[in-house]
């Protein structure tokens, strides 16, 4: 619920803010948002399934968008940035969509 | 599991504290950073987020299209040019015909006429006049260079006939009176000379009794026209 709270200010701050992006993070930014993403969900689901620790939720919320950061880092270096970001994208997508399903049958009981 | 259970419950419930605001914490940079970035790819310019790659595609893309384009402009410059050059000599073509029309128009009396001449009054009370007279008047303008001419109410032209009817004289069929008003358009100096030069037509029309008189004028106008027969033998042959 502090949660769900806190997202809302953090959307609001931003709206208000609206900072310029560095361009030093701007190839960072949507992967990581996205890591987020997916390291919230599994939060929640976690939370429905009983089994949620705050320290696994912090780790794996820090791991997930450096991750993503490293990936999409190593990627541009390599030269296969824009894939590798696609890829990072479609597997977190992927996890997210689990994590909604499992979350969806917690709260609908289908 | 053990070793919470054993902990103090003061610690216990500071480490819960402290690992909901880092929560809170990191919830809140994500929606930050989520709205930040929606705001970012929203932007008027939707190239500061591309790669550079990408943005070397682009550029690539955009380098031969103006390529192309610069291409098609010279082609549609060329055409212009064409188009004009082609334009200039039709419409100069134009105006020399239309000038041509024009001065036919006024040499067959088609069209009404003004500008420098004589008027020609010619009194012939007792009729001492022929047809023959009268066109020696009409030859002598033409030889002085007279480019429009008109008698009484008719216009003179190529194919105009003098007749004699009746003791009076026709103009293309049309009988006319004296005094006969002569109007041509030329240079009045010239044509005045021509008609009254020693034993030219003034005198030959004085001494058959009628009296001539001319009148220099720096404006006349010759307003009757005659329309042209219809051509049903000639036809004309192409140069």
């Amino acid at each position: 619920m502090i949660a769900a709270v806190a997202l809302i200010i953090g959307v609001v701050a931003g709206l208000l803010l609206h900072p310029t992006v560095p361009t030093w993070l701007e190839p960072y930014l949507p992967i990581a948002v996205v890591a987020a993403l997916d390291a919230v969900f599994g939060g929640v689901r976690a939370r429905l399934d009983g089994v949620f620790d705050a320290k696994v939720f912090v780790v794996s919320f820090i791991s997930n968008v450096l991750v993503a950061a490293l990936i999409v880092y190593l990627g541009d270096k390599l030269g296969v940035g824009s894939q590798l970001s696609t890829a990072v994208v479609v597997v977190l997508g992927i996890r997210i969509f689990g994590n909604a399903a499992a979350i969806r049958r917690h709260l609908f009981r289908a | 599991m053990s070793h919470e259970a054993t902990a103090p419950p003061r610690r216990h419930v500071s480490v819960r504290v402290t690992a909901g605001a880092v929560i809170v914490l990191l919830v809140a940079l994500l929606g930050f950073a989520i709205a930040v970035q929606v705001h970012a790819n929203s932007g008027t310019d939707s190239l500061e987020n591309l790669r550079t790659d990408d943005l070397l595609g682009i550029l690539d893309n955009q380098d031969q299209r103006a390529d192309r384009l610069r291409t098609e402009i010279a082609q549609l410059q060329n055409t212009l040019d064409q188009l004009r050059s082609s334009g200039d000599r039709s419409s100069a073509a134009r105006r020399q015909a239309r000038e041509e029309t024009q001065a036919l128009g006024v040499l067959l009396g088609t069209l009404p006429a003004h500008g420098p001449g004589v008027v020609v009054t010619i009194g012939d009370p007792n009729h001492h006049l022929a047809a023959e007279d009268l066109l020696d008047v009409i030859e002598e303008l033409r030889g002085a260079g007279a480019e429009a001419i008109q008698f009484g109410n008719r216009r003179v032209s190529t194919d105009t006939a003098f007749t004699n009817v009746n003791g009076s004289v026709a103009v293309d069929g049309a009988v006319q009176v004296a005094p006969y008003t002569v109007t041509a358009i030329g240079g009045p100096k010239t044509l005045d000379t021509a008609l009254n030069i020693p034993g030219g037509v003034a005198a030959a029309i004085r001494t058959a009794g009628a009296t001539m008189s001319v009148a220099e004028r720096q404006h006349v106008a010759i307003t009757v026209t005659r329309a042209l027969p219809p051509m049903t033998d000639v036809s004309p042959t192409g140069h």
